[in-house]
């Protein structure tokens, strides 16, 4: 029971490093990105290139598929994203579909259909137990690291936005781009800026989900739906939205598929649409923005 | 302007031109010409009518959908259960199959006049899979993953047999396509469809004029719904066949491709569209069976890139490039 709700809070955690980035791009860009899970598998790919061709350690490759990925996503934006911002939602929606498209063919190509598996560390693996009996909480090592990882990532993106002089000129480049504009911000940079930390972390949220999301060229259709609903749901203003957002999918995910197998995504797309419904804007939105 | 230039100008385009006959006389020669080439039509001929049915809910009503698959999937499912348990007649079938798709749509359409673009696309991308998910659980009915085998369908009028060579399913197929087509050919230039395209462009301003906007949109959705059902229904009784692929989101990514490269908001673009898919499809996997959907990525971020304002004027992006029957 305990053992089931750690490994939704670890699910969770994991979609929410791997959406972030897409609610930044979402919320703060006003883009609709569906091409977010081709980064992501970006970083995965990244991962197991490097630990298996060329023997890097798994720790050192966390950062490399984040950085990998953050200069694939400055390069896109530079020169293909940034003509589509002005454009309407079908035509970036269309684009970012288009691009998927290309990504998982490229990577079939070169990499293969199959799914690949990477080896985690020794220290990584095995599990804390703790409590006996129906309270037993088992921890496996690995989730605990993403968990350890995602809560020191959310902390220290929530004290960017909200503490700093990039964090202001970011929200202040999303709420008016003239304005901003006019005050001397440098908005294009920003968005650059922006753009490509949000690709790194679905890059490197792709790398810690090798193990337990798994990783083949279909990850991007695959996980697009999560994507999306972290970020429709949760909101796209906050990083306490699609945190919250990713938590429930996650726990939701893991005790529907473990006590209702035949329902699991079931639940969770009537779950979706429900709120949806009931809240357009998402659960945690700010009522007045755009 | 007077009243009489207003009325002159938007009866205008209602008018048969000569190339739309001409156009519609070269669709039908095509089964007698090529009649080894059967399977095809039939095909093309489905996904025409699935994409015009997207066009009358993105194109005219300006309604970013996802989802639309649900509504194919519920017209071949509801057609194949139909023949299989109830009765084999293609025409009570195909009407079955509409009939679901409306009734989904109606049932659906309070969803999606909420919101934002983003809770449009997530919610009827969110309908379909809850349909998906259904069809795959209640496999005792649907056939699950395996899919639904044993439909046969009756003869047409009692005297063409559905055959292998797929002769009277073209025909079917198109002769469906071609009523549809006739019928949405009227909807779109009446008050009724003009007043969509308004909405489309301000929703506002049609508000402010007096005009109930989520009735429109629930209508069109509707109608949408409706063909995009009997498109299910042809499928499912030509091919003798419902499988969960009716429901999968390529069907409706797919769908959306066909219909953006025809041009959104005009009939004809779910024509063109359908036409040049499949006719990229074939060419390119052909080419390279394995990853032709890079190349229609890269078709797809190129226009996206390069042609907007194009695809907002369709005419005029058709009058060089397509004219001759609707091929890239």
């Amino acid at each position: 029971m305990l053992t089931l709700l750690f490994d939704g809070v670890a699910y969770g955690m994991l979609l929410f490093v791997l959406s972030l980035g897409l609610a930044v791009t979402m919320g703060l860009m006003n883009f609709i990105n569906l091409a977010h899970g081709a980064f992501a598998m970006a970083g995965g790919y990244v991962l197991v290139l490097l630990m298996q061709r060329h023997g890097w350690p798994f720790l050192a490759c966390l950062p490399a598929a984040f950085v990998a990925t953050a200069l694939v996503g400055a390069a896109l934006e530079r020169t293909l994203y940034r003509p589509m911002y002005a454009k309407p939602h079908l035509d970036q929606v269309l684009f970012s579909i288009g691009l998927t498209f290309m990504a998982v063919a490229a990577v079939d190509f070169g990499m293969g259909s199959s799914q690949v598996n990477v080896q985690t560390p020794p220290w990584l693996q095995g599990r804390f137990e703790l409590g006996s009996g129906e309270l037993t909480l088992g921890m496996g090592r690995y989730r605990l690291f993403i968990v350890a990882v995602c809560v020191a990532l959310a902390l220290g993106l929530q004290a960017i936005l909200a503490g700093t002089r990039f964090g202001s000129r970011l929200r202040a480049a999303v709420d008016d781009p003239r304005v901003a504009a006019g005050l001397g911000i440098p908005v294009d940079r920003v968005f650059l800026l922006t753009f490509a930390f949000g690709s790194g972390l679905a890059g490197l949220g792709g790398a810690l989900g090798v193990d337990i999301l798994g990783l083949d060229p279909s990850f991007p259709f695959k996980f697009m739906v999560y994507f999306l609903i972290v970020c429709a749901v949760g909101g796209t203003s906050s990083i306490t939205g699609p945190l919250l957002a990713a938590l429930v999918l996650g726990i939701a995910d893991v005790f529907g598929k473990y006590y209702v197998p035949k329902l699991g995504g079931f639940i969770v797309y009537v779950l979706m649409i429900a709120i949806l419904l009931w809240r357009p804007q998402g659960l945690f939105t700010r009522e007045s923005r755009r | 302007m007077s009243a009489r230039d207003m009325s002159a100008r938007l009866l205008a385009p209602a008018r048969w031109r000569a190339w739309e006959l001409a156009l519609w006389a070269a669709i039908w020669a095509t089964p007698f010409v090529v009649p080894q080439h059967a399977a095809l039509i039939n095909e093309i001929a489905i996904l025409a009518l699935f994409a015009v049915s997207l066009d009358i809910v993105l194109g005219y009503a300006g309604i970013v959908s996802l989802g639309h698959a649900a509504f194919f999937g519920a017209g071949a499912y509801g057609a194949a259960l139909f023949a299989k348990h109830v009765m084999p007649d293609p025409f009570v079938g195909l009407a079955v199959g509409t009939v679901l798709g409306a009734l989904l749509g109606v049932l659906t359409s309070p969803m999606i006049v909420r919101g934002t673009d983003l809770t449009r696309l997530m919610v009827t991308m969110g309908v379909a899979l809850v349909l998906l998910e259904l069809a795959n659980k209640f496999d005792n009915i649907t056939g699950g993953a395996d899919g639904l085998q044993g439909v046969v369908t009756g003869p047409l009028f009692g005297a063409f047999e559905f055959d292998l060579a797929a002769r009277t399913a073209s025909f079917y197929s198109l002769a469906v396509l071609f009523i549809v087509f006739l019928a949405l050919r009227r909807v779109v230039h009446s008050p009724f469809g003009v007043s969509l395209q308004a909405l489309r462009d301000n929703r506002l301003r049609l508000a402010s004029a007096g005009m109930s906007v989520n009735a429109r949109l629930a209508a069109a959705y509707t109608v949408g719904a409706a063909v995009a059902g009997a498109a299910g229904a042809l499928l499912a009784q030509t091919t003798g066949f419902a499988s969960l692929d009716v429901l999968e989101f390529h069907r409706s990514a797919d769908v959306m491709l066909a219909l953006v490269i025809g041009g959104a908001g005009w009939l004809w673009g779910g024509l063109a569209g359908a036409i040049a898919f499949k006719v990229m499809h074939d060419v390119l996997s052909a080419f390279t069976p394995q990853y032709w959907t890079f190349w229609i990525g890269l078709f797809l971020v190129v226009l996206m890139l390069a042609g907007r304002e194009r695809l907002l004027r369709p005419w005029t992006w058709f009058g060089r490039g397509a004219g001759g029957g609707g091929g890239r």
